[in-house]
């Protein structure tokens, strides 16, 4: 998969967001790494620039509540609902629901094995290769949890 | 078969007119081997094309920044195709390039497009020269190729670039290595950077004094730049737009399309899998592996 592992907004730390950068393209990915302090309009014109399949975005900041949301409604209106989200980084429990309800498929918070990620997206290709809905326009309520 | 190209025909209009996410649907297919017919540009603009090459951490992103940006400020609209290295083990590939270009994300007169070699050094050229194609139709004044440069693969640069800007970096003198795949003849200018840097200096002059060996009237300047700092970049673009690159190059410049399209013709045949199997298990020679799929 081609995928852009993206930092929004002002946090200052990417060591996690690069680590799994470098996981992903150790499993076979295309990772296109945006650097810091990304705006989700710049991180949803990236992703429309490198056509990619999938959308990773780390954030430590506490601002996933009004940053995710956004991004994710910029996929979907600027044609690209086809695009997978899924997020990492301190994201409280209490607000996975609403997360998951933008749109993201999946959430992997501290402790995550890099493995677990790589079956994600496997599983994630498996349903492209049988045309069910990865992305953040079509929630048919699937789930990596 | 023929649904797909009625979709790509309308993939096509739609990027001419402007569809910034159906270019880069496109770009996808190309970089796919996908044949795309792209009309031939019948108007009198042709794109500037620069290719930055270089040996790795010299610092060829951080100076593409600079450019979008000084292009910016001229009111052009800027493509960029940022190539990078893939894994030939898992094929997997990190491109970040994109990190070092504060000025890709801010606006839509820039188009940053990182792109992998896919373990394939011949195909990414191939599609290249597709790419580079369709984004001048699109309306892309001034397009960057960047590449990573070392050993043959970055003569290839000379294929689609117009102008060649080779950088090198203090501690490094790869560039004198280079010399050796002639490299250091094509470009129309050697910047090397990090010129805040102690060794920047003697690494200018080792280079000035190699290139005082060949015919000088046609070799290139050498400058020295700071991308971090911001020095020399307006220098350096007015040394590029009014280089002339010597007449021997555009022979060079054939020959290396030839190859390419060569490379593509192979790369792309249907029975590449095939061939290389029955080489393989030995049935067939190399030489009838290379006339069944030149055929």
């Amino acid at each position: 998969m081609k995928i852009v592992m993206a930092k929004p907004g002002l946090d200052g730390h990417d060591r996690g967001a690069k680590v799994i950068a470098r996981a992903l393209r150790d499993g076979g990915h295309e990772v296109v790494y945006t650097g810091l302090r990304r705006t989700p309009e710049e991180i949803s014109r990236i992703v429309m620039d490198e056509d990619a399949d999938a959308l990773g975005l780390s954030t430590l900041s506490g601002a996933h509540d009004v940053l995710i949301p956004r991004i994710c409604a910029l996929l979907r209106d600027s044609g690209m609902g086809h695009v997978m989200v899924f997020l990492g980084g301190i994201i409280p429990k209490r607000d996975h629901e609403k997360m998951f309800s933008e749109g993201v498929r999946a959430i992997f918070g501290p402790g995550s094995r890099t493995e677990e990620i790589l079956m994600f997206l496997e599983d994630a290709s498996s349903r492209i290769g049988s045309n069910m809905p990865i992305g953040v326009l079509n929630d048919d309520g699937w789930r990596w949890n | 078969m023929a649904l797909e190209l009625t979709g790509n025909k309308e993939l096509l209009g739609s990027a001419l007119r402007g569809s910034r996410r159906d270019l880069s649907r496109l770009l996808s297919l190309i970089e796919k081997g996908e044949d795309v017919a792209i009309p031939e540009n019948t108007s009198t603009k042709k794109s500037m094309i620069l290719g930055i090459t270089g040996p790795p951490g010299v610092g060829k992103s951080t100076l593409v920044g600079r450019i979008i940006s000084y292009w910016k400020k001229e009111g052009k609209r800027v493509a960029v195709l940022a190539i990078d290295p893939s894994s030939p083990r898992t094929g997997g590939a990190l491109l970040g390039d994109r990190v070092r270009m504060d000025s890709a994300d801010s606006g839509d007169h820039v188009f940053v497009r990182s792109l992998s070699t896919r373990g394939n050094p011949g195909g990414i050229s191939a599609s290249l020269m597709s790419m580079v194609k369709l984004l001048e139709s699109c309306g892309w004044e001034n397009i960057i190729i960047e590449t990573v440069g070392s050993g043959q693969s970055e003569i290839k640069i000379v294929a689609f670039a117009d102008k060649i800007i080779l950088v090198d970096g203090p501690d490094r003198g790869d560039i004198i290595q280079a010399e050796k795949a002639g490299i250091i003849e094509l470009a129309d200018l050697i910047v090397v950077n990090k010129s805040d840097t102690p060794g920047a200096l003697k690494v200018a002059e080792t280079i000035k004094s190699a290139l005082s060996f060949s015919n000088e009237n046609d070799s290139p300047q050498v400058l020295l730049v700071s991308a971090e700092r911001n020095t020399g970049v307006d220098e350096m673009m007015e040394l590029i737009r009014y280089s002339k690159s010597p007449i021997w190059r555009d022979r060079i410049k054939i020959r290396e399309r030839l190859l390419s399209l060569w490379d593509y013709r192979l790369l792309s045949s249907s029975q590449l899998n095939q061939v290389i199997e029955d080489i393989e298990t030995g049935s067939i020679s190399l030489e009838d592996g290379l006339d069944i799929l030149s055929r």
